[in-house]
């Protein structure tokens, strides 16, 4: 128990000491589930949308590869991105394996399948003639799935929440396809494998509780703005 | 129809067919809606009102057909998005937008791109014409549901569509609301002088709206021609049992005493009782049941105020008693039964007496002018 | 009052993209011709070392070497590949394979440092006396005691394994023998929680000791010397190697300055040296 009281002592003294090492990481963190979230997010919320509101032969299937990628394993994501940036692998000419680039790519594609799925599931969930009831209005085509991406835009918060979850707390790709490399590609989660695996668990307790403090702080700002706007 | 107050024709359709899943669910050889007036398509449910809505809307993709609107033909496999910006269209549920009343009228305006002085102008004022002024800043989760129609029906008038549909606007409101918003909505297409396209199962919610009535049943239109005369002269056994049997007669009225009002229709004065006022058109309903035949004028115990001699047309058996039309300057049906039938000696062609009292006219207020 | 809310939701979200655009530029890959990929093993990694190695190379030659910590196995897969420019590992049996079949060339040793065994202190299989460790290594079969192995691809098993060979013993699914699958600091803590012996480099466990409760019980024996080479990978096999990263990071390796730097590492620390500096000698004089 006292190892963990002596991590969170660690923690706190790391975080008002501003150490490098760990503010570097940390950002790092940051940027990178950031990007990836945010590339999730356009693709997601686009395909989700197109498949909710279109009816095309196969579009069951899709729905399920969606949804199966919802679960999809971070460490199978990561294996298979790995492979193909190796430099003899297909996409090796992009020279980006072991860069953070390669971390956000995978990050990307473990994110993507979730706020596809969650916006789809968002869009449907949607009054069925409130489509019509828009075009009625006189919108465009793109009008209309503008104002039905805002009037989903309560689950799309927790797609946005779900999506950035998923990828902030990754270790497995991470590693994989980063290489972990000390002030290059190593992110909070990594970083705490790394000092478990040293035996430093101090550190590692502390790079937790940080990479904790970090989630709790983003989702509570998004809740708050999610839960403002709440049904009565 | 009185063919020198015709109004121009707004919307054409010739040979308009839409299929589902290979079946044909929607078959109008043709249809003319005219300028200002209000159709009103009525039938069972899924008859085919909403499709023929949606077709005439351009929201659905018809199998075949052509519509013309104005001079210009409607590209309904585009979805026209040019005819799509002059009309308008309000369904049974509101489908308001997560947000205040004020956006949800101005969502319109704002699809048009038009400015926010120029929707800081208008709005207001549709907010008060449709009674929801003083919701302006109310979240639309926070509406009752007659509240929550008011705010769709403004923000479909408020782009002053020429054309205006409504997929049976209210019958998921509770009646004191549907009476108010029926109401509400009668003085605003008189005012706007808007054209309108109504589906409706309620037969008094198109006596009270409707200039003209189109009766559907499996897709098609069995019956269509001014309210008056789909109610008094059905066409067939359908449009009989379900537009309901009463002689509908339009008038004016003449004169009111003591509670008492009479009303100059085609061919005559009906007196009947209600809430109007000199100069007031109304639609007096009878039924058929109340009214009596006699060979000669009643006793004078009766207090029918209205009699009238005139000659049977035609006389029907349905079952236990029989049907009779007669023409007494204007169309009268009355239901006799077989005994009276007999002992009266009715046959067409024959003379009699109709008479049926003041208060069994159920009257109806129209302020329309063309009530023809 | 909406508007102030976008607003502000606009505002925080360019100053992230801001940010992370920022970012992403300077922590790009530097020029190709400078990256350096090194495969070695997470316990050169864990004992903080090649953070100290890298860091001088670095500075001198400008390279940025991207250290890739698996276990030997998979370092080698990776050279095999031509996923790797440079190994930095301590599987001899394995590694002369490597160079048998031509995947590397150049193969020189750098350092050594030695096995230990180590187990609780009440020793319930009495190995402290045994006169060499596959003999310790009976004992513990004998008496049926936990022994903690790390299962993987690393220099470490394989040391292992070698050691039950010679001591006639096949563990593989008795009770009391049980792979862990992790690294060599994770083995050691669970073999501390659960009190039992297990194979360790001295590196890895003189960091670790201190909250180990694990002593040292057997050591010296010469079968317990942990070498350590680095070998180019070769690049007729994978024209894209980076052969001239490749060499300066071996000569560099083998350098006098290096070595020194080997030599006095970690003895502030730990109050003993954690490697033994070995460059030019020959493998077979060791631990003589």
């Amino acid at each position: 128990m006292d190892l963990i009281v002596e991590g969170i002592k660690k923690a706190f003294f790391l975080i008002f000491t501003l150490d490098t090492e760990v503010l570097g990481i940390t950002l790092l963190s940051l940027k990178v589930s950031g990007l990836a979230t945010l590339i999730s997010l356009v693709i997601g919320i686009s395909v989700g949308t197109a498949v909710a509101l279109s009816r095309f032969p196969g579009r069951q299937i899709v729905v399920s590869l969606i949804n199966t990628g919802m679960g999809l394993p971070p460490v199978v994501v990561g294996l298979f991105v790995m492979i193909f940036l190796w430099r003899n692998g297909p996409l090796g000419f992009l020279e980006i394996l072991y860069t953070p680039t390669a971390i956000i790519l995978a990050q990307a594609v473990i994110a993507t399948p979730i706020v596809t799925g969650i916006t789809l599931a968002a869009i449907q969930h949607l009054p069925a003639n409130l489509r019509l009831q828009i075009l009625a209005l006189g919108a465009t085509r793109l009008q209309m799935v503008w104002i039905l991406v805002k009037e989903a835009r309560l689950p799309l918060l927790a797609a946005v929440m779900a999506g950035f979850g998923g990828v902030i707390s990754e270790v497995g790709a991470s590693i994989m396809v980063g290489g972990n490399i000390k002030g290059y590609s190593r992110v909070l989660t990594t970083a705490t494998v790394m000092e478990t695996s040293r035996g430093n668990f101090d550190i590692a307790i502390a790079l937790g509780i940080i990479l904790l403090i970090l989630s709790f702080l983003i989702n509570a700002t998004l809740t708050q703005i999610q839960q403002r706007e709440r049904p009565r | 129809m009185t063919h020198e107050t015709c109004p121009p024709l707004l919307l054409r359709v010739e040979d308009l067919q839409v299929r589902r899943g290979g079946v044909s669910v929607l078959d109008i050889p043709a249809l003319a809606i005219h300028s200002g007036q209000t159709l009103a398509l009525i039938g069972p449910n899924g008859t085919g009102k909403s499709t023929l809505l949606l077709t005439l809307a351009c929201l659905l993709k018809p199998f075949q057909g052509r519509i013309f609107f104005g001079e210009r033909e409607i590209d309904a496999r585009q979805g026209d998005f040019h005819y799509r910006r002059h009309v308008a269209m309000v369904f049974q549920e509101p489908l308001l937008f997560d947000a205040t009343v004020f956006d949800n009228v101005a969502s319109g305006l704002r699809i048009r791109g038009v400015g926010r002085a120029e929707i800081e102008r208008t709005v207001p004022g549709y907010l008060e014409l449709f009674g929801i002024g003083p919701l302006a800043r109310r979240s639309a989760r926070k509406l009752s549901g007659g509240e929550a129609q008011r705010t769709s029906l403004a923000r479909a008038f408020v782009t002053k569509p020429k054309i205006v549909f409504l997929d049976e606007p209210f019958s998921s409101l509770d009646p004191p609301t549907r009476e108010g918003l029926i109401g509400d909505l009668e003085r605003i297409l008189y005012q706007t002088h808007t054209t309108a396209v109504m589906a409706t199962h309620d037969q008094t919610e198109a006596l009270r709206l409707a200039d003209r009535m189109a009766v559907m049943n499996e897709g098609r239109i069995v019956q269509i021609g001014p309210v008056t005369e789909v109610m008094n002269r059905p066409a067939d056994g359908f449009v009989a049992s379900f537009v309901g049997v009463e002689t509908v007669l339009a008038g004016r009225v003449l004169r009111i005493s003591d509670g008492v009002f009479a009303a100059a229709v085609e061919g005559g004065e009906i007196q009947a009782v209600g809430h109007v006022r000199t100069g007031e058109g109304v639609l007096c309903c009878i039924r058929p049941e109340h009214v009596t035949l006699s060979t000669n004028a009643p006793l004078s115990g009766s207090s029918a105020r209205n009699v009238f001699s005139g000659t049977i047309r035609k006389i029907t058996p349905l079952g236990l008693f029989f049907r009779v039309r007669l023409d007494c300057g204007f169309d009268l049906v009355a239901y006799v039964t077989r005994q009276s039938v007999e002992s009266l000696a009715l046959e067409e062609g024959k003379s009699v007496v109709a008479s049926f009292k003041a208060t069994s006219v159920h009257v109806i207020p129209r302020k329309t002018s063309s009530t023809a | 009052m909406k508007r102030f809310l976008k607003t502000r939701c606009m505002v925080v979200i360019t100053a992230m993209v801001f940010l992370m655009g920022m970012a992403l530029p300077a922590s790009a890959a530097g020029p190709e011709r400078k990256n350096l990929i090194l495969a070695t093993t997470t316990s050169t990694q864990d004992s903080g070392l090649l953070d100290v190695l890298i860091q001088i190379f670095e500075k001198k030659t400008g390279y940025f070497v991207k250290t890739i910590a698996v276990g030997s196995g998979q370092a080698m897969a990776m050279g095999q590949k031509g996923e790797a420019d440079v190994l930095l590992v301590h599987s001899p049996d394995a590694e002369k394979k490597f160079i048998a079949e031509g995947s590397g060339r150049n193969r020189l040793i750098v350092m050594h440092n030695d096995f230990v065994v180590v187990g609780p202190s009440a020793d319930p299989a009495a190995i402290k006396g045994a006169k060499s460790t596959p003999e310790a290594f009976k004992k513990i079969a004998a008496a049926g005691a936990l022994f903690l192995s790390r299962g993987d691809n690393s220099g470490t098993y394989a040391k292992e394994k070698g050691i039950w060979k010679m001591a006639g013993i096949n563990p593989e699914g008795q009770k009391w023998y049980q792979q862990t699958g992790l690294g060599m600091g994770q083995t050691l803590n669970v073999a501390g929680e659960k009190k039992g012996y297990t194979l360790a480099d001295r590196g890895t466990w003189l960091a670790l000791q201190k909250n180990l409760g694990l002593p040292i019980l057997k050591e010296g024996d010469p079968i317990l010397l942990n070498v350590y080479h680095v070998i180019a990978v070769n690049p007729a096999k994978w024209p894209k190697v980076n052969t001239g990263g490749a060499k300066t990071f071996s000569d560099f390796l083998v350098s006098a300055e290096t070595q020194g730097v080997i030599k006095t590492f970690g003895v502030q620390k730990y109050g003993g040296a954690l490697f033994f500096p070995d460059a030019g000698r020959k493998e077979e004089e060791l631990g003589k």
